[in-house]
């Protein structure tokens, strides 16, 4: 084996290596995590955010804008603090609503803004307001048991009975 | 009771001796590691050994990488679809390659084919005296013959680790969309969304950088320490490949518990 | 004439088997060394002692004025560039052909350019006779041929002194004949000082100028080949004319035959 054939192998094998690298990096991994430059921070209390969890995605009309960065508990509302770095390109008004939300039924939770109509845009701290929490499978599954046990005897139970 | 006093006395002795053989091993890992200059100053040597042990495990590593993969996608689909997300098969195959099974697999077949060849070749050449002709010569061979060799495998290793989990993930591909029929836009897409660069990739070849230096030093202590005669240096071979690869598992679970602990 | 080696006194065990115990020995500059003795007398111990490889427990090793063993490192590591040493088997680098294992040394310390150090190194193999042999792999040599490259390689930096550890072992007699006149010969062409540490009697009292005999870690004889020929002591002239029996035991230290057999009891 001479020195040529020797340097070109092993620049091949380092070619392929890197080459791999990027594969991974760019094909099979995401690496379009919304950075702290490029980013601003905004909390949000909820009541309860069910199974959601930090890096979760932040979702406005399907898009992913930004992504869930941390979640902490407020002994003073007894809520869940969710703090969440939404991408600079995009700006929401101060009184958008998050809620979470699942994909499928049985999929993974995610943040979905919805721009409400006010003319001032959020900034870096800014608290939401409006927010609405998990559906929790089993309270729901509860209040619909709850409910048909109330309708009973009658046919027609009406539907404000339930929260 | 002479027994019983005795074999305590061997657990002593052989604890005792434990405790020198790391005590030398360390010292022989910081000495080539402060006489790694050679080794940069002249890269061509560190170029050839690179071939030895990165090229030459090259077929190994891909055809295990590819076959692993496949078969990941076969057991995996034979789960999934029993709960109908077969469209998150790409996750299953990815994550458990790029976190996992890449650097932990690439690194044990590196260990038996690269690492053990290592130990042979300084063992040898131990027993021929070229270590001790090289030293009459004015030349260091912990420079000239143990340094390139460390960081040759240490950049050799997270370059076949990746091309494990890009062959693996092929395999993957291969099986679960062009042979099952998975779709092949979920199969990306869901892939693409929950591997995350840091969490995942970059963690994985922290891994494998570790594994790499790890089972290095290992074959080259071995080959170094081992007995001038036919006998010491298969000895050291057969004791490369098993120190290396319960390094590689117990430093897996180390790395993994500080690295994964966050998420869940 | 000076002395090149110069060694006093020197006493040196590996662990608590003692080795040497008290060695005298000069080495002037010109002249061919044999230091003889049988297997495991420590002959091989004198010589990394020399070269630095291992440090005397007592006395002074000195080497063109320098003591040896009170050198710090990168002293001792230029003071090796002027040591050649022929190892048993030659320990030529099996991962290099013939021509790099001799351009080595010309490599690893010199800048020579590429055709000077071509030009060297083929002058080197064509003083052993083997400039043909320089594309070969060391895996591809016989074992005269191997210590004729490692003799090459030995002398690739002109060194003041060359040390041989058993130049003659395994060789057949042509290659045996051979070796030694190249020991000869290149001690007096090029100026060295050569050490050959030897148990092939015959064959080195032929080339040498001195010999020292080792024996029970302690210098039991010496003398020029004449004198060592004509010696009436018994060690020397055990060894000299390979007696089974005399100062050196055929057998092992045991206990008296008969008790051993039990016969009788």
């Amino acid at each position: 084996m001479n020195r040529a054939m020797l340097d070109l192998w092993v620049g091949i094998f380092v070619v392929a290596g890197i080459g791999a690298l990027m594969f991974l990096a760019l094909k099979v991994g995401s690496m379009n995590t919304v950075d702290a430059k490029e980013s601003y921070q905004v909390t949000a209390l909820f009541e309860n955010i069910g199974g959601l969890k930090a890096r979760a995605p932040v979702k406005s009309a399907g898009v992913v804008v930004g992504r869930v960065s941390s979640i902490s508990f407020d002994d003073k509302t007894y809520e869940a603090e969710v703090t969440f770095s939404l991408d600079k390109r995009y700006s929401f008004p101060t009184d958008t609503t998050a809620s979470i939300l699942t994909s499928g039924l049985l999929g993974e939770q995610y943040i979905g803004l919805e721009a409400g109509g006010e003319s001032v845009k959020l900034k870096n701290g800014d608290r939401l307001k409006l927010t609405q929490s998990a559906v929790v499978l089993e309270n729901l599954i509860g209040q619909f048991l709850y409910s048909k046990a109330q309708e009973g005897p009658q046919q027609e139970g009406t539907t404000n009975e339930v929260q | 009771m002479s027994t019983i006093v005795r074999s305590i006395a061997g657990i002593g002795r052989r604890t005792l001796e434990g405790i020198s053989r790391m005590g030398y091993a360390t010292r022989f890992f910081i000495a080539a590691l402060m006489r790694s200059g050679t080794a940069f100053r002249r890269f061509g040597l560190t170029i050839r050994e690179i071939y030895f042990s990165g090229v030459l495990s090259l077929i190994i590593i891909l055809v295990s990488g590819l076959f692993v993969g496949m078969v990941l996608a076969l057991q995996g689909y034979e789960t999934l679809q029993t709960y109908g997300s077969e469209e998150v098969l790409g996750v299953l195959v990815a994550l458990s390659l790029v976190r996992e099974l890449g650097p932990v697999v690439a690194a044990l077949l590196f260990a038996s084919r690269a690492g053990s060849a290592i130990t042979a070749e300084i063992g040898l050449m131990k027993a021929t005296e070229q270590l001790a002709a090289m030293e009459m010569m004015a030349v260091d061979p912990v420079a000239r013959v143990v340094a390139p060799r460390f960081w040759a495998g240490v950049i050799s290793m997270p370059l076949l680790a990746a091309l494990f989990s890009a062959m693996g993930i092929l395999g993957g591909y291969l099986v679960g969309v062009v042979l099952i029929g998975v779709d092949e836009g979920s199969f990306w897409s869901q892939m693409q969304a929950k591997v995350d660069f840091e969490e995942d990739i970059l963690n994985g070849v922290i891994k494998s950088v570790v594994f790499g230096i790890a089972v290095t030093a290992i074959a080259l202590f071995e080959g170094y320490d081992a007995p001038p005669t036919a006998e010491g240096v298969s000895g050291a071979t057969t004791r490369t490949v098993v120190t290396s690869s319960l390094a590689i598992l117990a430093l897996d679970f180390v790395l993994t518990a500080f690295m994964f602990r966050g998420i869940s | 004439m000076d002395n090149l080696v110069e060694i006093e006194n020197v006493s040196f065990s590996y662990g608590d088997r003692p080795v040497l115990k008290g060695i005298n020995l000069t080495a002037r500059r010109g002249q061919v060394i044999a230091i003889m003795g049988n297997s495991g007398c420590g002959k091989t111990t004198l010589l990394r002692l020399i070269g630095g490889q291992i440090k005397p427990d007592q006395g002074t090793v000195k080497v063109a004025g320098q003591v040896v063993n009170e050198l710090k490192p990168l002293d001792l590591y230029s003071l090796r560039r002027k040591m050649g040493m022929l190892f048993q088997f030659g320990a030529l680098f099996t991962d290099m052909n013939v021509f790099e294992n001799v351009a080595f040394q010309m490599r690893e310390h010199t800048k020579l350019p590429e055709d000077v150090i071509r030009d060297l190194v083929l002058m080197k193999l064509h003083a052993v006779g083997l400039r043909g042999a320089a594309d070969l792999m060391p895996s591809e040599l016989s074992g005269g041929m191997a210590r004729r490259v490692a003799l090459a390689r030995a002398i690739a930096l002109e060194p003041m002194l060359v040390m041989y550890d058993e130049p003659f072992a395994g060789l057949d007699p042509i290659s045996l004949g051979v070796t030694g006149n190249l020991i000869r010969r290149l001690t007096d062409t090029l100026g060295l000082t050569s050490l050959v540490v030897t148990h092939d009697v015959q064959e080195s009292l032929k080339i040498v100028d001195y010999v020292y005999f080792v024996s029970e870690g302690i210098i039991e004889a010496e003398g020029t080949p004449a004198e060592i020929s004509a010696s009436n002591l018994p060690f020397v002239h055990q060894f000299v004319h390979g007696e089974a029996d005399g100062p050196v035991p055929f057998h092992y230290p045991a206990k008296p035959y008969e008790s051993d057999l039990r016969l009788g009891a």
